[in-house]
């Protein structure tokens, strides 16, 4: 099957694959550093949903759910998993 | 690159830099020019200027908006990257955070393609050594090139070899090898092709390589901006064309061309970082989760948030207190001395009571009641900023905005509000969606900004006095001042949805919400920056607005216009639709004459008062009750008064704003009808259930 960040439970990682997201928001989720290969993890969920945490490039970033659903990614990982 | 000045020794240097690197505490410090610094993205707006000398050299220092990137997104980074495409600096300053440098690189390569002409700046470096963050800086320089300078933002000293490695690079023009992003094969044959028809005069290899990748992806906005630079635009753009033309022959389309742009680059930033980046422990940001933990968490940062709210209201409250007096003490006896003064000087009775009882008293009034609370609740409120908090804010209120059809990045514009709608209102910049933004931008002034408040707790606590509780405590008008918040909150909430119901149709957009990490605030250096800041901007509207209105308010209540004085008979004019919303006419003609700025309009009540009824003590607050109930008030014309408070329309500064903002006069007479509307009818309401209650 095929994950994406919104599958990503909060305090586990994993690699992003490709976005399925085209104009503006792409280039920015891209600038981001969603690019193919790079580590993602999520770090939480705002209290009321819809928004959640993650970490990319050593920063950690803010991204609704509907974007982060567009979002594909590698088998999510637990912190220990490599 | 065209210079902008005359003065060939004045060299013209850009501060460049994602949010929240403390690009703006360098500003502050290179300049010494008072400016106020953010810890969340858009804080500058636009860019503030300066001159900074050294070593015999004058440098016009630019600070620009804070950018993740030069392929602009929201307005603000438009701004940012349309100055240090055209904008012609001599040299660019790259301010990046030590805690967090591989985001930062992303940016700075972007601007090493453009120009070499650079400093980088590593700040924040105390913040990453207690993160356990090493960064190897002399390996730093040698990779990308360019000079590399650690700086504490703090730190005066740091600051001076900002700026002698700026004068190494200026001087004998020399040239250095900066880094070089590789592309694709299929990419640098067209960017060779293209390099090689744009013009000499155009810029150095660089900037041509730089300009010939930009029109190989066609950006709609970069591409308006460049015609209206160059004259040869349009021979370009057909050779670009075809450029294109050619690459989607190959298969490769518009968007995997900028993948392919965007990857070069965050791969070189990740293969930098990975060699000049040292973690000692694992997991770095560990105390920052914690932290977010209690923050963000479910049911505790919802408690927070209210604790964060009473707790900066209570000390606002209890702070004002003993300033307040003293100020009042110094006002009155003041009075007394000028009497004896004016009346040594001769002065006709007329201009020493104009003098005296309008604009001493208005301007003692503004200073001794509505100052302190200011300048004591916006240095907390910047504290809070200053450690990270405010975008968490946002975090945990994404969702009713999100229901609203609203932008989450709203809750951060209307916290700027509360320090200054104007601002808030240009904060609005950070929002990247038109329809979003406008929704912000009309909304703003629903919350309070920081004369309101002063103004909303003075009623609050005459409203604990009328209630016969005495001193209700600090504590009382605390909770009800951040009741009054939740309410501006909602009012907020519902605006946008009946906005995004009706004019402003649309769907939610995709959003990018920064959480940077907390660090230590400076409090020493807010505290003392903000009160003065605060301070001194109140005084200064009390010398060009108060006391001018002062003065008018007397010459209103000293000329008469038949049988009563001419502020009698507008007051009385205004009368009817005031007594319906609760209020009268004096406390209508107060929230009119108080229009270039909120914090006047109570010493205009007090004073359209005091100068029909003669003189009265005013210096206590029971004696103020006394002189109010005189006046026909009771707790239903302070609850009315605390409602219209809230909800009026915008000061002239902010109506300005909107109007610049907004880009149209339509848009500006909504943003002032929807408040106004809301609060009369909300008032209409209370007065008549409160008539038919029998209160």
């Amino acid at each position: 099957m095929e994950y994406t960040l919104k599958d990503l439970p909060a305090g586990s990682w994993s690699y992003v694959k490709r976005l399925d997201i085209n104009g503006k928001m792409r280039r920015r989720l891209l600038d981001l550093g969603l690019v193919k290969g790079n580590r993602v993890s999520c770090m939480g969920a705002s209290p009321l949903g819809g928004l959640r945490a993650y970490q990319i490039c050593g920063a950690v970033v803010a991204i609704r759910d509907e974007d982060a659903a567009l979002v594909l990614i590698d088998r999510p990982r637990g912190w220990g998993d490599e | 690159m065209n210079k902008e000045n005359g003065d060939l020794m004045m060299r013209t240097v850009a501060l460049a830099g994602n949010p929240n690197v403390g690009k703006s505490t360098i500003f502050n410090a290179l300049t010494g020019l008072k400016q106020h610094t953010g810890n969340w993205s858009g804080k500058t707006v636009s860019y503030a200027k300066g001159l900074c000398q050294y070593e015999g050299h004058t440098y016009n220092v630019v600070d620009i908006p804070g950018a993740y990137s030069l392929l602009a997104h929201s307005k603000e980074e438009e701004v940012a990257r349309d100055y240090l495409c055209f904008g012609g600096a001599d040299g660019v300053v790259v301010v990046c955070d030590g805690t967090c440098l591989e985001r930062n690189l992303n940016l700075l390569l972007q601007i090493l393609e453009l120009t070499d002409k650079v400093v980088v700046c590593v700040n924040l470096l105390d913040e990453a050594a207690k993160k356990g963050i090493k960064i190897n800086l002399p390996l730093l320089e040698e990779k990308l090139g360019v000079p590399v300078v650690g700086t504490v933002a703090h730190h005066k000293e740091e600051l001076g070899s900002i700026l002698k490695r700026l004068e190494e690079i200026f001087a004998a023009g020399e040239k250095r090898e900066a880094v070089y992003i590789n592309y694709p094969d299929y990419i640098e044959e067209e960017i060779g092709r293209l390099t090689n028809i744009l013009p000499q005069e155009i810029g150095d290899k660089a900037y041509k390589r730089w300009l010939a990748l930009r029109l190989l992806e066609g950006d709609q906005g970069f591409k308006e901006t460049l015609l209206a630079q160059n004259s040869k635009a349009e021979e370009i753009e057909k050779e670009a064309e075809e450029s294109r033309k050619r690459l989607q022959e190959r298969g490769i389309a518009k968007e995997t061309l900028a993948d392919e742009i965007v990857t070069a680059i965050l791969r070189k930033a990740q293969r930098i970082a990975e060699e000049v980046i040292y973690y000692e422990n694992e997991d770095c940001h560990q105390k920052d989760r914690r932290i977010d933990r209690i923050l963000t968490g479910k049911i505790s940062g919802y408690i927070c948030m209210a604790l964060f709210l009473v707790a900066i209201f209570w000390l606002t409250i209890v702070g004002a207190n003993y300033p307040s007096e003293l100020l009042g003490i110094f006002f009155d006896r003041g009075e007394i001395f000028l009497a004896d003064l004016f009346v040594q000087l001769r002065l006709p009775e007329a201009l020493s009571a104009l003098l005296l009882e309008g604009v001493w008293r208005t301007v003692g009034w503004v200073v001794a009641v509505m100052l302190p609370p200011m300048a004591i609740f916006f240095p907390l409120f910047t504290l809070l900023e200053d450690v990270g908090y405010l975008p968490r804010i946002a975090y945990n209120l994404d969702k009713p905005f999100k229901c609203c059809k609203a932008c989450g990045k709203q809750a951060l514009t209307m916290c700027m509000g509360l320090g200054c709608n104007a601002v808030g209102v240009m904060g609005c910049r950070i929002i990247d969606s038109p329809r979003e933004r406008l929704m912000a931008i009309l909304t703003n002034s629903l919350m309070p900004c920081n004369g309101r408040l002063s103004a909303l707790i003075m009623l609050f606590s005459l409203l604990a006095l009328a209630k016969g509780g005495g001193e209700l405590g600090g504590i009382g008008i605390a909770l009800g001042m951040s009741a009054l918040l939740v309410m501006s909150l909602f009012a907020t909430l519902l605006i946008n949805k009946l906005l995004s119901q009706t004019i402003l149709k649309g769907v939610p957009s995709s959003f990018v919400l920064e959480l940077p990490s907390y660090r230590k605030p400076q409090i020493a250096q807010v505290l003392v920056r903000s009160v003065f800041e605060r301070t001194l901007l109140v005084l200064k509207r009390a010398v060009v607005v108060a006391a001018p209105v002062g003065a008018l308010l007397w010459v209103l209540a000293n000329i008469s216009a038949g049988e009563m004085s001419l502020l009698s008979y507008l007051a009385a004019k205004l009368d009817g639709i005031g007594s319906l919303m609760g209020l009268d006419g004096v406390i209508l003609l107060a929230f009119i004459l108080g229009l270039p700025a909120n914090e006047i309009v109570v010493p205009i009540i007090i004073m359209g008062y005091l100068a029909e009824k003669g003189l009265v003590e005013t210096s206590s607050l029971s004696q103020l009750q006394e002189l109010f109930w005189a006046n026909g008030w009771n707790e239903v014309t302070v609850i009315c008064l605390l409602v219209f408070m809230l909800f009026h329309w915008p000061c002239a500064t902010t109506i300005w704003t909107i109007r610049k903002e907004s880009g149209s006069l339509k848009w500006s007479l909504l943003a002032i009808l929807l408040p106004t509307f809301l609060g009369m009818s909300l008032c209409i309401v209370i007065n008549l259930a409160a008539k038919v209650f029998g209160f």
